[in-house]
């Protein structure tokens, strides 16, 4: 008896992510479906400011690229493409996406966008009806950032997306949805699983979880790193599922990397908060019945996993303006590295302070990068060094004063302690602070759309 | 004798917000068993003290031998806010894997 199985593969896992990924996941083994993840809390914003500059813009324009290099290869194959790369923008993206298929040459291929995610010109009118947008980690209330908002977006769930495969799209983009709606979209489209079979929604979902950061379920940041082969050409992550929603994570033959019970353990405790609920639009998942077991080479079984309902509620990522940041650094080389970077430190806080620059300490940075940053208080502190990168930043309300701190970083090369370099990025300049504001809202205020068109 | 959790136990870290998760998982059951003793909410704050100034939750994940514990206010203000070369906390779980416990042997205990 033949058992049906459906692979899904994700070849990126957020936007900035290797492009040979997909690349070599469409080139080396078999996979049905390819998930793309391009979101990440602040990228909304950046794509609002982007669109209203040009009405054209704000998605992600990689995917584009991405596509014109696998779209031949994928329509061969058969290989359906699931990307949360429409940014506040799907239908542009959809319509720059059918360029592709038809620079390519391709013909009768489905596009389709998921939207209905993107809330910031309904914010008026839900706030009408009762929705407060309190925030949900802080308490805060909504009226301390509500005119500065820049982007307000609520994470869909995997229904939209098993419509557009419903309707035969060969490539669906979706504006925000959760990562693991991304795999979970194709599963229930294929089994026909309902919204109520809250097991099997919890199995896909934990299975979008361990992929959704592509090499990290396959032996990339391992703390046992040394057992890790092959870095460069590391395989990353296929889901094969089976109807009644048990699945083995695996990669392809021949690649980079490992898959076992660690790999995939690792990425299960990823971004984890409560693990007895995690939350999803589509199924609170209790993640402490997750049962691992090796099923041969680079392959893990998981099974055994139970959901329960889901909340009434959605939750929306929100993103304000809240003020402007620079962070500059400088090389110190030669002796006494550690005791001249902190000279080096030192000397551009007066000087500022002469100016009448002044930051409160909570809005001050200083790091010396090779002096236990990342671990301090726990890694040993090179009692003398011969070489630190002295990193030195600000925030402030007032770009001006941002700005002015900048200026006052390279001159410590001509003008402080010797070895003082590597000042090749010049000036830091002030950039804004995006702020990400998450709080929940009534699902039956959010519809989802559909939009599906043939090139 | 003492031995580095970095030898009985795997880690990974990520952000949470203006904190950081960082899951531990043990490489046997009597690793697992240690882990549970060992690290307490206060022992892993004192362990992160210049990096952790909030609370610290735990969790415990016994399907996959692991402890997951929360960092609040690890990230100097997290996402975009943070000025931090580790505004995400990707490093955190390295991090605890440097703490040192004791035990009778290492019998039991290594991967």
């Amino acid at each position: 008896m033949d058992k049906k199985i459906i692979r899904i593969a994700n070849g990126q896992g957020f936007w900035g992510d290797s492009i040979l990924g997909p690349v070599r996941l469409l080139r080396e083994g078999p996979i049905d479906y390819l998930t793309l993840d391009y979101l990440a809390e602040v990228t909304m914003s950046i794509m609002q400011k982007l669109k209203s500059r040009n009405p054209q813009a704000g998605y992600a324009t990689d995917f584009i690229k991405l596509l014109q290099r696998i779209l031949p290869e994928a329509q061969k194959k058969g290989v359906r493409i699931i990307a949360s790369a429409g940014g506040v923008n799907a239908q542009a993206c959809l319509e720059a996406a059918g360029e592709v298929v038809q620079n390519l040459g391709l013909s009768g291929v489905k596009i389709a966008t998921v939207t209905g995610d993107d809330i910031l010109h309904r914010i008026d009118e839900l706030q009408a009806v009762g929705e407060n947008f309190t925030n949900m980690d802080t308490g805060a209330y909504w009226s301390e950032v509500r005119n500065k908002v820049s982007s307000a977006n609520v994470y869909l769930g995997a229904a939209g997306i098993v419509e557009a495969l419903d309707q035969g799209a060969d490539i669906v983009i979706c504006g925000r949805v959760t990562d693991p709606a991304l795999v979970l979209g194709p599963m229930i489209h294929e089994f026909g699983w309902q919204f109520d079979d809250f097991n099997k929604l919890a199995a896909g979902t934990v299975a979008g979880h361990i992929v959704e950061c592509g090499a990290q379920c396959t032996g990339a940041n391992y703390t046992n790193w040394r057992k890790i082969k092959d870095f460069a050409m590391i395989g990353y992550p296929v889901i094969e599922m089976e109807s009644n929603g048990e699945f083995v994570i695996t990669k392809h033959p021949n690649t980079g990397g490992e898959v076992s019970i660690e790999s995939v353990t690792s990425q299960l405790m990823y971004e984890m908060g409560d693990p007895q609920n995690y939350i999803t639009p589509d199924v609170v998942v209790d993640f402490t019945t997750v049962n691992l077991k090796s099923d041969g080479a680079d392959r893990v079984r998981v099974y055994g996993i139970q959901g329960k309902t889901a909340t009434p509620f959605l939750k929306v990522s929100a993103s304000y303006s809240s003020g402007y940041k620079a962070v500059g650094q400088l090389t110190i080389a030669g002796p006494e590295a550690l005791e001249k970077a902190k000279i080096c430190a030192d000397t551009i806080w007066k000087r500022l302070e002469y100016d009448g620059v002044t930051f409160p300490e909570k809005n001050k940075l200083v790091e010396y990068l090779g002096a236990a940053v990342c671990h301090a208080g726990i890694a040993r502190e090179p009692a003398q060094s011969d070489e630190i990168v002295l990193r030195i930043g600000v925030k402030d309300e007032d770009r001006a004063r941002v700005d002015r701190f900048g200026m006052e970083i390279v001159p410590l090369v001509t003008s402080g302690p010797p070895g003082v370099t590597g000042f090749a990025g010049g000036r830091p300049k002030a950039t804004e602070i995006i702020s990400y504001w998450p709080s929940l809202i009534r699902k039956e205020r959010i519809q989802h759309a559909v939009h599906v068109e043939s090139f | 004798m003492k031995i580095k959790l970095s030898e009985i136990a795997y880690a990974r870290s990520g952000d949470k917000g203006d904190g950081s998760n960082v899951g531990i998982a043990a490489y046997t059951d009597k690793g697992f068993a240690l882990l549970k003793h060992e690290l307490t909410t206060e022992r892993v704050k004192k362990h992160f003290s210049h990096i952790c100034f909030g609370d610290v939750e735990r969790y415990e994940m016994p399907n996959i031998r692991a402890l997951n514990f929360i960092l609040h206010d690890s990230l100097g203000g997290g996402g975009s806010e943070s000025l931090k070369t580790d505004a995400q906390g990707k490093t955190h779980g390295l991090g605890l894997l440097y703490m040192e416990v004791e035990v009778d042997s290492q019998d039991g205990f290594l991967r």
